[in-house]
């Protein structure tokens, strides 16, 4: 178990020094320098403000010092934004992300469970059509549409719910559900094919035997086997509510992480850019190995060690 | 009781013709006859079709079907809703919208055909050799597709298109470079599968070359999950291409997509919700069509589902 740990933190120090690398060439060969603007800034400045951010330097005592610093965390300043440094901005932004991304997951895995095992249950039935329809439009349509047909629906119309920023509760339901489509209507899929794959098993007709009951074999014997795609699932759920979160909370103008990273990307902020792309990949990479290693513990037959063997 | 009357005739052996039982009574049929005959039951999957052909159709003509263009403006006649003259209204700068979506799916269409085929290529021969040769090249090749998939792939289109100057093959390299592991994936796992089967030892004791034996044997047989992840790819690539021009990194003017198209109409869409309805509707119709026919596909070409 430590030795099967200590493997894959390693495989991500590897991926996460592969990713800062990448971005740091991808940032020196962009065009542009940081301080090109419409203002033109007289020469001597901008040669001020060259060495001020250490831009002089040879590229590699560059990357080396980015290397060491970002090992901290410390990502230095913004290009754009005087005296701010990349940290405070993630700091800043973070909470806001992490409240609409934990309710769109809860979202997600809530009513596409419920979907998923209505359907399974009613296979072939008026519900397990419906379901289907249901998730299969839910992945055609993407999350800004939605989030426009949701506000126009919910705010405009019915003016029932706030249609943007980020103050109260309610001003959080629409954009996480319009960041839990997509993902909802993959896990609906996913619980009906593996509930279906389960109810057919034999420990389910041992059980039925038994006389147990219709409800406790579905939701005691058949469910709790039939999560377990779904746990496997939690890595991309992570990665598809991240990435949502770029035009949703554009949309709905919540300064979030995700916000920030794209007005970084307009503004061609540099050190944000690369500075909240490594911080998504230290989330995203973390997040997996949980979800790893939650998946070991939640399905016995899986032995986390046995995995390697089996690679 | 009645008498029963035997005959000699009775007491001689049946004739058992061995070539009569050996004849096969059905028609013979191949895989993707057996394919297209699961896939024809499935109503859904073929509207789909129809849906994909018309879009198709409408890209390639229906730009010029209304007397309008894409690129004039009038500004005299900017956000009009739709008329007789303008089908689908005009846009904030008096450009006919109706002329604008076909010339915008020619552009979506093609940036998700074109990603898709190059995942395509550079996934199936990526996983093929992969999981031919295994051993070493299998572990090195498939751990440089795991570092490159362990990043959002979204965050690393935004990331090249924030460094290359925007157009439409920018975004098409961006979307590729990524693009290509989950197919490399999937070939690898089948040919894994497959490479330990008879045939491809008859081939090899023949004297085939590894060439040969990849591209003739074992990447045909795979065709089945190389289709329907490339009917997958395709709208998940046209998704792409929509978000991506959401955020301001699409296509550029005066080149138009539906992406560019809902984008630019979200801005008045409490005023005009026609600007954003017809790009956003044929993002969602495209998509939908597609998701249907690759799940048909799935069905009808994994022998596993047979029923």
């Amino acid at each position: 178990m430590a030795r099967y740990l200590l493997k894959k933190i390693g495989s991500i120090i590897v991926s996460l020094f592969i990713i800062i690398t990448i971005t740091f060439i991808l940032m020196k060969i962009a065009p542009g320098g940081p301080f090109t603007s419409e203002r033109k800034t007289s020469p001597a400045i901008e040669k001020q403000m060259m060495e001020a951010y250490g831009l002089n330097d040879p590229i590699h005592e560059q990357y080396f010092d980015y290397l060491i610093k970002a090992a901290k965390f410390d990502f230095g300043p913004s290009f754009k934004y005087d005296g701010q440094e990349v940290t405070d901005i993630i700091k800043r932004s973070l909470p806001y992300s992490l409240i609409l991304g934990a309710e769109a997951i809860f979202i997600a895995l809530a009513f596409g469970v419920l979907l998923g095992v209505i359907a399974a249950i009613r296979h072939n039935k008026f519900a397990d059509y419906t379901a289907m329809i249901i998730a299969v439009l839910g992945i055609s349509v993407p999350s800004f549409i939605m989030a426009t047909i949701l506000q126009y629906i919910f705010a405009i119309k019915l003016q029932a719910l706030p249609i943007a920023r980020f103050e109260s509760f309610a001003h959080t339901i629409l954009p996480a559900v319009a960041l839990a489509t997509t993902p909802l209507a993959f896990i609906a899929r996913l619980m009906r094919s593996s509930m279906l794959e389960v109810l057919s098993a034999d420990y389910i007709k041992t059980a039925k035997s038994k006389g147990l009951s219709e409800r406790v074999v579905t939701y005691k014997h058949a469910l709790r086997n039939a999560m377990l795609p779904i746990v496997s699932y939690m890595g991309p759920l992570v990665v598809s509510v991240l990435t949502g979160s770029f035009v949703i909370e554009k949309i709905f103008g919540i300064p979030g992480l995700g916000n920030e990273f794209v007005v970084s990307v307009t503004n061609r902020d540099y050190t944000v850019i690369m500075g909240t792309t490594v911080f998504f990949s230290v989330l995203l990479l973390v997040s997996i190995l949980v979800v790893d290693l939650i998946y070991g513990l939640v399905d016995p037959r899986i032995k986390v060690t046995s995995q390697e063997a089996g690679k | 009781m009645s008498q029963v009357h035997l005959r000699d005739s009775d007491f001689e052996p049946i004739q058992i013709d061995q070539k009569e039982a050996e004849k096969i009574a059905g028609q013979s049929t191949s895989y993707w006859k057996d394919a297209w005959r699961r896939f024809r039951k499935n109503k859904l999957a073929l509207a789909g079709i129809v849906i994909i052909i018309l879009l198709a159709f409408m890209a390639l003509f229906g730009e010029t079907i209304s007397g309008q263009n894409y690129r004039d403006n009038d500004l005299m006649n900017a956000n009009k809703p739709p008329s007789a003259e303008h089908w689908f209204g005009t846009d904030n700068l008096g450009r006919d919208i109706f002329a604008r979506t076909w010339y915008g799916a020619k552009i979506s269409l093609f940036i998700g055909l074109m990603a898709s085929l190059i995942d395509l290529i550079i996934g199936v021969i990526w996983g093929a050799v992969a999981g031919f040769f295994g051993g070493k090249v299998d572990e090195y090749m498939m751990r440089i597709a795991d570092v490159l998939y362990s990043v959002p792939y979204l965050l690393v289109v935004i990331l090249l298109m924030v460094v290359m100057k925007q157009g439409l093959w920018t975004l098409i390299i961006a979307m590729t470079i990524t693009g290509w592991i989950n197919m490399a994936r999937i070939v690898r796992g089948q040919v894994m599968q497959l490479r330990s089967e008879e045939y491809v030892m008859a081939s090899k004791s023949l004297g085939a070359s590894d060439f040969r034996l990849l591209f003739k044997h074992l990447v045909p047989n795979t065709m089945g999950p190389i289709i329907v992840t490339l009917t997958l790819t395709i709208p998940s690539a046209i998704f792409t291409e929509a978000f991506l021009s959401y955020l301001g990194l699409g296509v550029p003017a005066p080149k138009a997509s539906w992406g560019t198209m809902s984008s630019d109409a979200l801005a008045s869409f409490q005023y005009y919700p026609y600007q954003l309805f017809f790009p956003a509707f044929f993002i969602c119709l495209t998509m939908l069509a597609f998701n249907i026919v690759g799940d048909g596909l799935r069905d009808a070409l994994d022998p596993k589902e047979r029923k």
